[in-house]
């Protein structure tokens, strides 16, 4: 039984980094009606830019940290403005497919610029080794604080855009960007905003990735397919929904390789996470929280 | 001079041309409304004004040259446009698409108040700001638009086609609103209208749109007496 929560939390830890991304792509989505591509490398690009920050110039950790949040923000927006806006008007098969070409091109810069050798970011919030020792449950320290700062982030962002005026803004753009322009909102600069703020989300996804796993151009694709995995399990549309999909499948993967790797091989542990996840949406097509918009004419 | 002026207005439509220069006027503080058939060029010419729509010639706001400028730029400047089919956020609540409409302004708690104030021409959907609004029926999204851009406070008030599949007495409500903000609170109101025996009744001034031009033009209550005019643009 205590192993059983072990791997709940080690899951749970998982499902907070699948998780942030997963509201990144969201948000994407639903700004710009395209999945992102490039969300996971703009994550992997921005942890390679803390790690220099830390590793070459000194900066400590969590100045690093939010001043790579600051760089991510600045980039995220500023992706939209040069790459996605000019292409919006050529349609979304353009954009997706620039957003896979930025995709290749952020994963080549990075392994030129910080050769592709393995490196490590840890967070100094908590030593690797520490743990607190709970009925027997060994619980990472480590775990916790990546289970407590995606949680904060999924907080900040549901307040944001619930209750303050400019989230409600950038999701009336979202939802009816020529309305929104006959109010006088800005549209163009609420996507820019929605894309610098997915593009944080990124960066704190990647910073928590690399506090557990090596740091090497490649790490974030195995975290965006899990992240994309739990958007759509969730409902594309749906922030909650995208979460609770992240924590799903955190602990369901953690629990496959605790209980079933010996028979199941760590090789299966991927497709058949995939496996399960299509046949929810065979019988859910919009998801689990996928939200059905009632209109009347 | 006039809060709103269009001389020679052109607009198209890829190669289509919809308006083949359009001249008009909406004096501050008057009801003006603009008529005529489908196709006219009664709705392009509103989407010129709002800037949503790439028109050439001379549109003027408030003695200020607005041609060509963005639709956000234009919002700014005083004019709101509620456009053809309402424009409503179907997701959000009712509560939340009226809190948009101050979206030009910054004084958060003056938005509120004047939500409130704008809702209560609505007992209707006041009493259902939490729904969401894709669950109100037409008449009642249209009193929503309406609701919504009064908190812009626009100096000028652009309708389209707001009687639209409409019950009557839905159309009678909503127009009654109409006469009392231009009326009593003296707000300027530009309306195009389908229906014109409801636009004229609620009006004092009138164009008649044919085919991209203005075909004629005077204070609507003679237009509506004008045996020769109601047959031949009017229908009624």
């Amino acid at each position: 039984m205590t192993q059983f929560f072990q791997y709940i939390v080690v899951g749970l830890a998982n499902g907070g980094v699948y998780a942030t991304l997963a509201l990144a792509l969201v948000l994407i989505h639903r700004a710009t009606g395209i999945v992102n591509f490039a969300q996971g490398e703009m994550g992997m690009f921005c942890t390679f830019i803390a790690w220099a920050l830390i590793t070459h110039h000194g900066v400590p950790y969590w100045t690093a940290f939010f001043l790579t949040l600051l760089i991510a923000f600045v980039g995220g927006a500023a992706t939209y403005k040069v790459v996605i806006q000019p292409l919006s008007r050529t349609g979304e098969l353009t954009v997706v497919m620039a957003t896979i070409a930025l995709l290749i091109i952020l994963n080549g810069l990075a392994g030129w610029i910080w050769s592709p050798e393995v490196k490590f970011l840890r967070s100094p919030l908590f030593a690797p080794g520490d743990y607190f020792d709970i009925g027997g449950v060994i619980v990472n320290k480590q775990d916790l604080g990546v289970i407590g700062i995606s949680l904060v982030c999924v907080a900040i962002v549901f307040v944001f855009f619930r209750f303050t005026r400019l989230g409600l803004q950038m999701r009336a753009s979202a939802v009816g960007p020529a309305t929104s322009r006959l109010l006088g909102i800005r549209v163009a600069m609420m996507l820019s905003i929605g894309w610098g703020l997915a593009a944080v989300l990124s960066a704190v996804s990647g910073m928590m990735a690399a506090s557990r796993l090596e740091l090497d151009p490649n790490f974030m694709l195995i975290i965006l397919t899990y992240a994309f995995a739990a958007a759509v399990l969730g409902g594309i549309d749906s922030p909650v929904g995208s979460v609770v999909g992240a924590f799903i499948i955190g602990i369901g993967i953690s629990l496959l390789s605790g209980y079933a790797s010996s028979f199941l091989g760590t090789e299966l542990q991927l497709p058949l996470a995939l496996a399960v996840l299509m046949l929810v949406l065979i019988v859910r097509p919009a998801g689990l929280f996928g939200h059905v918009v009632v209109r009347r004419v | 001079m006039a809060l709103l002026e269009l001389e020679n207005v052109e607009a198209r439509y890829g190669p289509i041309r919809a308006l083949h220069g359009v001249s008009l006027a909406v004096e501050e503080g008057q009801a003006v409304s603009l008529l005529g058939a489908n196709g006219a060029g009664k709705t392009t010419t509103l989407r010129s004004i709002s800037g949503t729509v790439r028109a050439n010639g001379e549109i003027a706001f408030a003695s200020k040259r607005i041609t060509g400028r963005a639709p956000e730029a234009v919002a700014r400047l005083g004019i709101a446009h509620v456009p053809e089919g309402r424009g409503i956020y179907a997701e959000l609540t009712v509560w939340e698409n009226v809190l948009l409409g101050g979206s030009t302004r910054r004084e958060r708690r003056a938005i509120k108040r004047d939500a409130e104030a704008a809702l209560a021409h609505f007992p209707r959907i006041a009493s259902r700001r939490k729904q969401q609004a894709g669950t109100l029926s037409g008449g009642e999204q249209q009193m929503l638009a309406l609701a919504r851009a009064l908190v812009a406070r626009p100096r000028l008030l652009m309708l389209d086609e707001p009687s639209l599949g409409l019950a009557p007495t839905a159309v009678q409500e909503f127009y009654r609103v109409v006469r009392h903000l231009n009326q009593e609170e003296g707000l300027t109101v530009l309306v195009v209208e389908q229906n014109a025996r409801i636009a004229l009744a609620s009006t004092q001034h009138a164009y008649v749109l044919e085919v991209g031009r203005v075909a004629m033009s005077g204070p609507s209550d003679e237009l509506s007496r004008d045996e020769g005019v109601r047959a031949s643009y009017l229908g009624y």
